[in-house]
């Protein structure tokens, strides 16, 4: 199990609460979806009360991190763009679409419904990420 | 080095653009490119200069700015305003007037209204026709398209692609930044590919054929996203014409490739800089030491003359 602190260490993820608004401060991440944030791909548990729960893709350098991330129906994802030019939070099969996003601007988007959702930046298609929907084991 | 001065044309030596191009590159570092367009066929194609001649009336000259950002006000250059418009001055102080401006795209950061008025505030001082395409940073409004369009879109065709005649030459205005699919490239789509066919089909071979867009049509630098997916199939198209030329902006720097009979150019925007391929973790704008910036965004100009001359890039910076 990563720390929170080795977890402010690591490239690509940073402890973002003072760029978010002061609504998305009060929900502070937990440790246990902090993990998810240094393996990308990787599916961390969640635990039953997702409903509650806030995760947040940060973009920086063209890439979303983490890429592909994994939560119970009912979270709200939050991007985040911190590069110096504009990107979009856009759905391969039009679930969302986010409004461009200038430097630190955040686009919610609230996922209820149980299933896999490609994404990608319609400025820079190169960029892709995913989220996938699905209820907590047990 | 002496910009004016087109012998320099002889010195680029062995470049086989001159056998076959129809225009010369005099390149001033980044604002704008000027091109002058002067004859007709490159010997090369075999036909006679005479007939040349008679194809294309008198020389002239045109001039491609692009990716003006309006709107982006960061570290890289907080003032995009002002650079645009020492573009514009460098323009209205030329010797030749061109013929006309293009404009390859990215004209606003954002799509704004504002940034498009002042865009246009400042461009219109030149004087000039300008001849527009979109860039990706074009096409942001929730008509995701639509404030262009009716800005710049009078009489084109789909997303704004169109085509003009200019002396004889063959002008063509394509977009690659609207319907991009997740993972791809530039996409020039079907619809657009279809007219692209139909409106060359009645061209004589011997036609100069100018073709403009935002994103590179080759592979540039694909990991950072600049080419086009579907570019192939259109330059396919272009094959059987003795002169092509192509010329995109997005990359922020000046890029050269001669594939066959078609030579591909990209602008420097007037803006900010971008990384070399690969130079950097992402191509985002690049912060160039204080008192440098003007040395990434000059002019260049490109001049192409009749015959079997070189062509000939000459960059000279904005700053000094």
């Amino acid at each position: 199990m990563t720390n929170f602190a080795e977890i402010k260490n690591t490239p690509h993820v940073r402890n973002d609460s003072q760029h978010l608004p002061r609504r998305a401060m009060v929900r502070a991440l937990p440790i246990v979806f902090a993990t998810a944030f240094v393996m990308p791909g990787v599916i961390a548990p969640l635990p039953a009360s997702a409903a509650d729960n806030a995760v947040t893709v940060e973009i920086s350098n063209f890439v979303y991190s983490p890429k592909v991330i994994t939560v119970a129906p009912g979270t709200t994802v939050t991007w985040v763009n911190h590069d110096d030019i504009p990107h979009t939070v856009t759905a391969t099969e039009e679930a969302f679409r986010s409004p461009p996003l200038d430097t630190e601007d955040t686009f919610k988007f609230t996922f209820t419904t149980p299933g896999e959702y490609a994404y990608f930046c319609a400025l820079h298609p190169q960029m892709t990420g995913g989220v996938v929907v699905k209820p907590a084991a047990g | 080095m002496d910009k004016s001065d087109n012998s320099l044309a002889a010195d680029a030596g062995g470049n086989d653009i001159t056998r076959r191009g129809f225009l010369e590159c005099m390149t001033w570092a980044g604002t704008g490119v000027l091109w002058a367009v002067s004859g007709g066929l490159p010997q090369a194609v075999g036909l006679g200069s005479a007939l040349a001649a008679e194809r294309v009336a008198k020389p002239f000259t045109f001039l491609q700015i692009s990716d003006s950002h309006i709107g982006f006000s960061k570290a890289a250059n907080p003032d995009t305003l002002t650079t645009l418009g020492e573009a514009v001055a460098k323009i209205k102080a030329l010797p030749q007037k061109p013929s006309f401006i293009i404009h390859t795209g990215d004209i606003s950061h954002l799509s704004k209204d504002e940034q498009f008025d002042n865009a246009d505030q400042i461009i219109r001082e030149v004087g000039l026709p300008v001849f527009y395409v979109p860039g990706e940073h074009d096409v942001l409004d929730p008509g995701q398209g639509k404030s262009y369009l009716d800005r710049y879109g009078k009489g084109s065709m789909g997303a704004g692609w169109y085509s003009f005649e200019h002396n004889g030459v063959h002008f063509i205005g394509l977009v690659n930044v609207v319907n991009l699919k997740a993972g791809g490239l530039g996409n020039l789509g079907d619809e657009q590919l279809e007219w692209l066919e139909k409106d060359l089909a009645g061209l004589s071979a011997s036609t100069p054929i100018v073709v403009f867009a935002h994103i590179p049509l080759w592979a540039a630098y694909p990991e950072w996203g600049w080419g086009t997916d579907d570019s192939a199939q259109a330059l396919s198209y272009l094959k059987r014409f003795g002169s092509v030329t192509v010329l995109n902006g997005h990359i922020h720097q000046i890029m050269q490739k001669v594939e066959g009979n078609i030579s591909f150019h990209t602008a420097r925007s007037t803006a900010y800089p971008q990384p070399e391929p690969g130079k950097a973790p992402a191509p985002g704008p690049l912060q160039v030491p204080a008192g440098e910036l003007r040395n990434y965004l000059g002019v260049t100009t490109v001049d192409f003359i009749q015959g079997d001359k070189p062509l000939a890039i000459v960059d000279s910076a904005l700053a000094g």
